[in-house]
């Protein structure tokens, strides 16, 4: 059925207009960026006279951009590659065997995930320290430890829905219980480790809290927890300020564009079945 | 299928073991804590029973952060669903370009909480202020400098950064609706509407159990963006629990009284997230 041209362009105008209104801040902040101080006290909705790039050279420095990407980087991929890892494998023994241990303990897992992070991450600093755990190899533990409730229940959603058939089969064959899982039902869970996969990337990529009170120290710092500092050291300095600020969202935008479609699909199923 | 009961713990294990240290073991020393005079220095932490809980009572920034966080989250609830939904509504339209504003209307959830603050303090400070002075708009000018204006300034930030997410689930759901129902409403000449009102909304239903749960627990749990944006000024008029507990326990290194502020917020969290499931499943099966 075909709307009438004058509703559809009015439709199309409203979504225009909101589009813009939500780039808006984004525009703006680079718009500034290109500018002198001087040029932003003097009218900060202008052009810039010129396109310097002086603010972002200035700021990529001061962010002590490439390491700070590489802590967030490698910190990032390596624990969401381990909650993949201990999630699958515990989500899968906690479908399969269908004992009152394997209720109770997935009962506890769900069940922590209303925990609001400020109930714990004092005894948890503490603890940590005694453990020595307060460095990078640490909080990837820590990503763990948090990170494995949300994808074990994931996890335990879409394994309910996997029929047994191939398992048994194996099984009688005498496949042994690691072969069994690495070798036949993890690779039938690829659609839903995308989806635990892009959640947890988003979480641990913009997580300032737990690397402030963890890796807070020169060389270690992530980039949220970089740019909450530099904010502090160059406040009223808008200049580098939004230089900064777009450095910090061209990598994120490069992955959204890079994953849009699975990003949407990680964010829906990831709603709908947590 | 009969397995063996060590290929379970196996499995289990590493999972197991790094919640158990990670979350479980800090949350029961923390429970134990928040009986305690621990001020995070030295490990004697002498018990002083439900003293902590005493001192909450009569704490009035406590209770002014507990209601301005309520106040905020109620109404930054409604915005972030409301706007979410209006979004679906807009981009499930069968018209040019509404797969490039899905994208445009998602892409603020993917930037973090430091990052929108800061970027949005920029708007709001230097953007919003040049505006006014330059229309003479009164109302633009001073931003953030007061309760009111760092309110509005958060709930335009949370809203921005999750209107979009609600969208993608509200769009999911609106999907799912058979085009038969609307070419139905239509031919018994149902307008645009009452086709919204009587088939889109109710059919909907279940996809806001979901928006309001994740966006009741993300309003109340705010922590980054309130940080970055007010922290907590002017005079702690801004500052929401979460952020409370944070400076208790760091700027006045009281961590047994933060502790007990911690176990507060857990209780209302959990009972406000478990009510919200509860009345919504029951609306549910009665559409």
């Amino acid at each position: 059925m075909k709307m009438k041209i004058w509703k559809k362009a009015m439709l199309i105008l409203l979504m225009l207009a909101l589009s813009l209104i939500f780039v808006s801040p984004i525009l703006l902040l680079l718009n500034s960026s290109f500018k002198e101080l001087k040029e932003i006290y003097l009218d900060v909705l202008a052009l810039p006279s010129h396109f310097g790039i002086d603010n972002y050279r200035e700021a990529f420095e001061k962010l002590d951009f490439v390491r700070s990407f590489l802590n967030s980087l490698v910190i990032t991929v390596v624990s969401t590659a381990l909650i993949i890892l201990v999630s699958s494998m515990a989500a899968w023994v906690l479908v399969r065997y269908n004992t009152k241990a394997s209720k109770v303990i997935f009962l506890l897992f769900a069940a922590s995930m209303l925990i609001p992070f400020q109930c714990v991450m004092l005894p948890l600093v503490d603890f940590m320290s005694d453990l020595n755990l307060m460095n990078r190899p640490g909080i990837v533990f820590m990503y763990v430890g948090f990170g494995c409730s949300m994808s074990i229940v994931l996890y335990h959603g879409f394994i309910k829905n996997v029929p047994l058939d191939l398992e048994e089969a194996a099984t009688l064959d005498g496949c042994s219980m690691v072969r069994l899982f690495f070798g036949i039902v993890f690779p039938l869970l690829k659609t839903i480790t995308v989806t635990v996969a892009i959640l947890n990337v988003m979480w641990i990529w913009n997580d300032f809290l737990l690397p402030n009170l963890i890796i807070n120290k020169t060389g270690w710092q992530t980039l949220p927890l970089k740019t909450y500092l530099f904010f502090g050291q160059f406040t009223k300095r808008w200049d580098l300020a939004t230089a900064g600020l777009i450095l910090c969202m061209i990598p994120i935008i490069i992955f959204y564009i890079s994953c849009q479609r699975y990003i949407v699909k990680g964010v829906t199923d990831g709603a709908v079945k947590g | 299928m009969r397995r063996k009961q060590t290929g379970f713990w196996l499995f289990i294990l590493p999972a197991l073991f790094a919640f158990v240290l990670v979350v479980l073991v800090p949350a029961v020393k923390g429970f134990y804590y928040s009986f305690t005079d621990w001020n995070g220095i030295g490990k004697n932490a002498v018990f002083v029973g439900i003293s902590n809980y005493g001192k909450l009572l009569s704490d009035s920034r406590f209770w002014n952060s507990f209601l301005f966080t309520f106040v905020f989250a109620i109404c930054s609830v409604i915005c972030i669903n409301a706007v979410g939904f209006g979004l679906a509504v807009l981009v499930t339209n069968k018209i040019k370009g509404a797969n490039l504003a899905r994208t445009v209307f998602f892409m603020p959830n993917l930037i973090g909480g430091i990052l929108l603050g800061f970027t949005w303090q920029f708007i709001f400070v230097s953007i919003f202020e040049a505006i006014g002075k330059n229309t003479g708009m009164i109302w633009l000018q001073g931003w953030l400098s007061d309760q009111k204006t760092g309110f509005i300034g958060m709930l335009i930030v949370l809203t921005w950064q999750l209107a979009g997410y609600m969208m993608i689930i509200y769009i999911a759901q609106l999907e799912s609706i058979p085009e038969s129902y609307l070419e139905a409403a239509k031919i018994d000449g149902a307008t645009a509407f009452q086709t919204f009102l009587k088939i889109k909304l109710p059919l909907v239903a279940p996809a806001f159990t979901i928006g309001l749960f994740l966006s009741i627990s993300d309003s109340f749990k705010m922590f980054d963006q309130n940080l970055s944006l007010t922290a907590g000024g002017p005079a702690n008029s801004t500052e929401m629990i979460a952020l409370n507990i944070y400076n208790t326990a760091f700027k006045e290194s009281k961590l047994g009284q933060a502790q007990a502020k911690a176990v507060v917020f857990l209780i209302v969290v959990v009972v406000i997230s478990v009510t919200q499931l509860i009345l919504s499943k029951r609306k549910e099966v009665e559409m």
